[in-house]
């Protein structure tokens, strides 16, 4: 029988290790794995890339991780917010490395790693400060900027409601990157609100089926705040 | 100097509500932060238009009654929004296909500067900003089928947005359509800005003296 659903927070992080690039899903304060965020604090794991939207808000989650010193690079669209203290005063100390991406290349990169595309020609970019240094080639009339699969060691997600199949569903916006970080990763681990029957999730509305997750951890913490 | 003293500016709500005025019923639209946001405010219920969100939402709706808000539905400023019937989400690699596969038939943006031959620079006012943030301004700027501009016509120091080369750096090459400002409305054409509506009791003079960029009158 096949039962992706772990016990513990140690069953669902184990094999983890320092240098790995973690793709880490949420949009604002929404569809964000906190509890497994946090708990790679704590576990001697450092020399991390984290590839996420933004960089963390408050002193929780992402920007705890960076705050504790586990992060030595983050590859971000967005790591701009009101509330970013702890990336911002890192980034300015010269303590950590920042990789900015379009976001929607951001997604599509990851996108690609989970489909078997090596890279892709965009238009996003082209002939700006992002697109220094990379290849360029005029497709259909268009100047477009070659960009490479982003490929993560561990995913880190958070779903709404889950089965023992790892099949997926999400809360409104909080599905964001999270189902193209679980395609893009060798290890999907999954925190979800609810854990259902198998069967009990509609099979034309699973959003994630469980090929693309490796773990599933109960955690039933309720409504994102921020 | 004098003309412009007496010509009454648009204000951001005029701008917006102008904006709107442009809008027809079925396009798929997406509103940048700030100014842009209030464009929706401005599309009566009645004309279906379907605004996107690029953090996964097409078919927003406004603002949540006080007392009715869901945590889990933002948009991408990160402020608590709503679904029209017949919305729906979706993740970001297919939002953002949305957006870079031209099924987009407008997005807004603000800008820093907007050159005459449709370039526009709206992400970062240094070559050495800390931390810069792009976010997805160069998806939707590369996208979208049409892009407008809206934004103040000067800066708050009077500098002119409207110039010829874009001094900051860029979000995409020759992409603007149309622009709105607080004195004008602007189509970005082979010849440069075209303007096509002046706020009353402005003079081409006193307009061109706000302007960095060589304007024509159509």
């Amino acid at each position: 029988m096949i039962d992706k659903i772990v016990p513990t927070m140690d069953a669902a992080l184990e094999g983890v290790v320092s240098g790995s690039t973690i793709l880490v899903g949420g949009f604002g304060s929404v569809g964000q794995p906190n509890a497994l965020i946090e708990a790679l604090i704590g576990r001697g794991i450092r020399d991390l890339t984290i590839v996420a939207n933004n960089s963390g808000g408050g002193e929780v989650g992402l920007a705890h991780l960076m705050e504790c010193g586990c992060v030595r690079r983050l590859i971000c669209s967005f790591p701009r917010a009101s509330n970013s203290t702890v990336f911002q005063e890192l980034y300015r100390a010269g303590k950590i490395e920042l990789e900015i991406v379009p976001q929607g290349t951001m997604a599509e990169r990851m996108r690609a790693a989970g489909a078997g595309v090596g890279a892709f020609y965009t238009p996003t970019s082209y002939g700006t400060k992002l697109a220094e240094g990379k290849e360029t080639r005029e497709i259909d009339g268009r100047m477009q900027v070659l960009e490479y699969a982003l490929h993560g060691d561990v995913a880190l997600v958070e779903a709404w409601r889950a089965d023992r199949w790892g099949n997926l569903v999400f809360n409104k916006a909080g599905r964001n990157f999270n189902p193209v970080m679980a395609m893009a990763a060798k290890m999907t681990i999954v925190q979800t609100q609810h854990v259902v029957e198998l069967g009990e999730l509609d099979p034309e509305a699973i959003v994630t089926p469980g090929i693309f997750v490796d773990r599933v951890l109960h955690v039933p913490y309720g409504d994102p705040t921020g | 100097m004098d003309a412009v003293m007496d010509a009454k500016p648009w204000s951001r709500d005029a701008m917006a509500a102008r904006l709107a005025r442009d809008v027809p019923e079925g396009w798929y639209v997406n509103l940048g932060i700030g100014i842009p946001t209030m464009v929706a405010d401005h599309v009566p219920v009645e004309r279906e238009v379907i605004f996107h969100s690029e953090n996964g939402v097409l078919g927003m709706g406004p603002a949540p009654a006080p007392g009715e808000v869901d945590p889990w539905l933002i948009n991408a400023g990160k402020k608590h929004v709503t679904l029209r019937t017949g919305g729906s989400y979706c993740h970001h690699a297919d939002s953002f296909a949305m957006i870079r596969g031209g099924h987009l038939d407008l997005c807004v943006l603000g800008a820093f500067e907007v050159a005459a031959n449709g370039d526009i620079a709206n992400w970062a006012t240094s070559e050495n900003d800390t931390a810069p943030a792009v976010g997805g301004a160069m998806d939707l700027a590369a996208g979208a089928k049409r892009l407008w501009v809206i934004m103040e016509h000067t800066t708050k120091d009077g500098r002119p947005k409207l110039v010829e080369r874009c001094g900051y750096p860029l979000t995409a090459l020759a992409v603007v359509t149309r622009v709105y400002t607080n004195y004008a409305v602007l189509d970005v054409t082979e010849r440069g800005f075209v303007v096509v509506d002046v706020v009353p009791g402005l003079s081409h003079e006193a307009l061109q003296a706000r302007t960095e960029a060589r304007l024509h009158f159509a």
